[in-house]
């Protein structure tokens, strides 16, 4: 049995000078672990107590009792606490430092909402309580509903989705509904190459057949394709906006003209709406659906740290359509409607009421940062990220011409003939304390970085940040291609066999792996 | 006689019977592919449909099917040995053969030169 961290260290070897070298292989404060089955005696100890068990015969269990041993490793209290301690700090997080992971909106989650989230009439409320012992809760959920109706300008939402891509798909089933409703069988989805890749994977779940429209030179919508692609068989357009090169579709308002003409539906993706969140109404250019990521743009935490949480919100025509457990206003009461009974409602996506602890926290975001607030959250995620992208533009090479919107997107042209690739870069940034930037997507740029910075991060830190970039670019410029090569060299592992990983996936720990 | 298509397919021609593969130029781009679905033998394409699927450790992509027609065979090697894309992508790295039904098209696809012309400019 060859142990995980033996298989990982091999990678080193050879790698730092070992006149250092520990007896336990721990670095001071950078202490090394093991998986938890592969502790020493991990399977013989307990924890705790217990007294012997008392023979139980067999037949009481109906001839299902258990043969062997489970199979879990038990250590005690301090020990566990240890282990998941240890593994907690070979890892990255927000909370630690700058974290500009395009597309993901790595911004800060404030301690605020933590705080709201964790009194106890939010925190243990059950979602099986009587309604008229729940009212706050739905208060809470109809609250933050009227608000997001109100920043996205369409009139109704559908709250319980988990997650964005979970948010498409409730979108698409309202669009889908809405067309068999009419007896309308359209069968193509329009899909721009700009758009997230989730938003095929929807489209085509719900049983359409996809149409992928071309970038133009500006990263944006090929107007002349769509429109050579758009016709009475094409359900919906299915649009990111701001879209994954980081700019706004400056041609939303005739793409949506244009689907009007033909009767089709326009879906907006809005993970990236923390770019236009208070300037701009999603309604207002034509969308008929949007989901929006609770954990993006109104800082909920995500990337291990909390569920998603996708809401849409839905046009007048599509609203009969969207998915139960709706709250809903009767006089003074907050109600619920849970079942489809006579509504067109296509269903239900999510036990119960969707993301609750995520409710909480967005609505005490928008509440706390006001409609002024959000205007401005909108407006510095933009700023930071063109400050970013200008400081930057003449030692690395920007995807398209022009400003960005939240997140900026180079290409690996500034590479060219270093013998450094984004991959090589990016291990470096890790050296330098930074999370790399996304990188290799958008698949339409060659090489990508795709670079957020969001809103929460102060002038200092970009500055050290760009920094740090300038120095990488112009060390892989003057050719230092055996820096790049060794990166990342500080890292609790070094740079791991991507391709060993993905061709023989081993996904589970057992005795004879 | 070798061929090349703009989405960096190459296809040999014996007879009326097409090879398909990915270029060198695709491979590169793509980096270690870890995994390729071929399409099975039976399987009817018209020009410029998906055929097959190549991922690497970067990216998910689609092969497309530079010739109208029908598979004959799909090569099997590259379920359990998808890195032969990347050592061997003219040869050994092949993805499917297909009975071709309009030569015609043929004649739109480039030419080596014409092909290294094209990615030159890239």
């Amino acid at each position: 049995m060859s142990s995980w961290s033996q298989s990982l260290s091999n990678f080193e070897e050879g790698a730092v000078a070992n006149d250092f070298a520990t007896f336990t292989g721990n670095k001071a404060l950078e202490l090394e672990e093991s998986l938890i089955f592969e502790k020493p005696d991990a399977f013989n100890q307990t924890g705790v107590d217990f007294d012997d068990a008392p023979e139980i015969s067999g037949d009481k269990l109906g001839g299902i009792n258990r043969e062997g041993q489970i199979g879990l490793a038990g250590l005690s209290e301090p020990e566990t606490i240890r282990h998941y301690t240890r593994l907690s700090r070979m890892n990255y997080a927000i909370d630690m430092g700058f974290y500009p992971l395009g597309s993901c909106t790595m911004k800060h989650n404030p301690r605020l909402n933590e705080r709201v989230a964790r009194l106890p009439g939010m925190a243990d409320v059950h979602p099986l309580q009587p309604v008229k012992t729940a009212q706050g809760a739905l208060q809470v959920i109809y609250d933050l509903h009227e608000w997001l109706v109100e920043l996205t300008g369409l009139p109704a939402i559908a709250m319980s989705p988990a997650a964005g891509a979970h948010g498409e798909l409730c979108g698409m089933m309202a669009i889908r509904s809405a067309l068999e409703a009419k007896g309308d069988k359209r069968e193509i989805v329009l899909v721009p190459e700009s758009a997230h890749g989730t938003n095929p994977a929807t489209a085509a779940l719900c049983g359409y057949k996809i149409q992928s429209i071309p970038c133009d030179e500006f990263g944006r919508v090929e107007l002349g394709a769509f429109k050579e692609a758009l016709n009475d068989r094409v359900a919906a357009l299915m649009l990111t906006n701001p879209n994954t090169c980081g700019l706004f579709e400056t041609d939303i308002l005739e793409i949506s003209k244009e689907l009007k003409k033909v009767g089709a539906f326009f879906y907006c993706d809005g993970a990236n709406f923390n770019a236009i969140v208070g300037r701009v109404r999603p309604g207002d250019l034509g969308i008929d659906c949007m989901h929006m990521n609770l954990h993006k743009t109104f800082s909920t935490p995500h990337g291990g740290g909390g569920p998603g949480s996708g809401p849409v919100t839905l046009s007048a025509e599509l609203a009969p359509y969207a998915p139960v457990p709706i709250v809903v206003k009767n006089g003074d009461q907050l109600d619920l409607i849970e079942h489809v009974g006579e509504t067109k409602s296509f269903g239900r996506m999510k036990g119960f009421h969707g993301q609750m602890g995520m409710f909480v926290r967005a609505l005490s975001y928008m509440m706390s940062h006001g409609a002024d607030g959000l205007r401005q959250v909108a407006e510095d995620a933009v700023l930071n990220a063109n400050y970013v992208l200008a400081s930057l533009k003449d030692v690395m090479s920007p995807a398209y011409e022009g400003s960005c919107m939240h997140e900026c997107l180079f290409d690996d042209k500034f590479l060219k003939d270093t013998g450094v690739s984004t991959l090589d870069f990016s291990k470096a940034m890790i050296d330098e304390g930074y999370h790399p930037m996304t990188m290799y997507f958008p698949l339409v740029v060659h090489g990508a970085m795709l670079i957020e910075p969001t809103e929460t991060e102060s002038k200092e830190k970009l500055d050290e940040f760009i920094a740090a970039m300038r120095h990488l670019a112009e060390k892989a410029k003057a050719g230092e291609t055996d820096f790049f090569a060794q990166a990342p060299v500080y890292s609790p592992r070094r740079r791991l066999d991507e391709t060993l990983a993905a061709r023989q996936p081993v996904l589970r720990w057992s005795k004879d792996s | 006689m070798l061929k090349f298509s703009k989405d960096h397919e190459w296809v040999e021609v014996d007879g009326d019977v097409a090879t398909v593969g990915i270029t060198q130029y695709a491979a590169d781009a793509l980096g270690d592919v870890v995994f390729v679905e071929v399409p099975e033998a039976g399987a009817t394409f018209s020009q410029g449909d998906d055929a097959a699927v190549v991922e690497s450790v970067k990216a998910a992509s689609e092969v497309y099917a530079p010739l109208s027609g029908e598979v004959t065979e799909g090569n099997q090697v590259l379920a359990d040995n998808p890195g032969m894309v990347n050592e061997d992508p003219l040869g050994e790295g092949w993805f499917f053969k297909l009975k071709v039904s309009d030569a015609a098209e043929l004649e739109e696809m480039m030419d080596e030169d014409a092909y290294n012309e094209f990615i030159a400019d890239l």
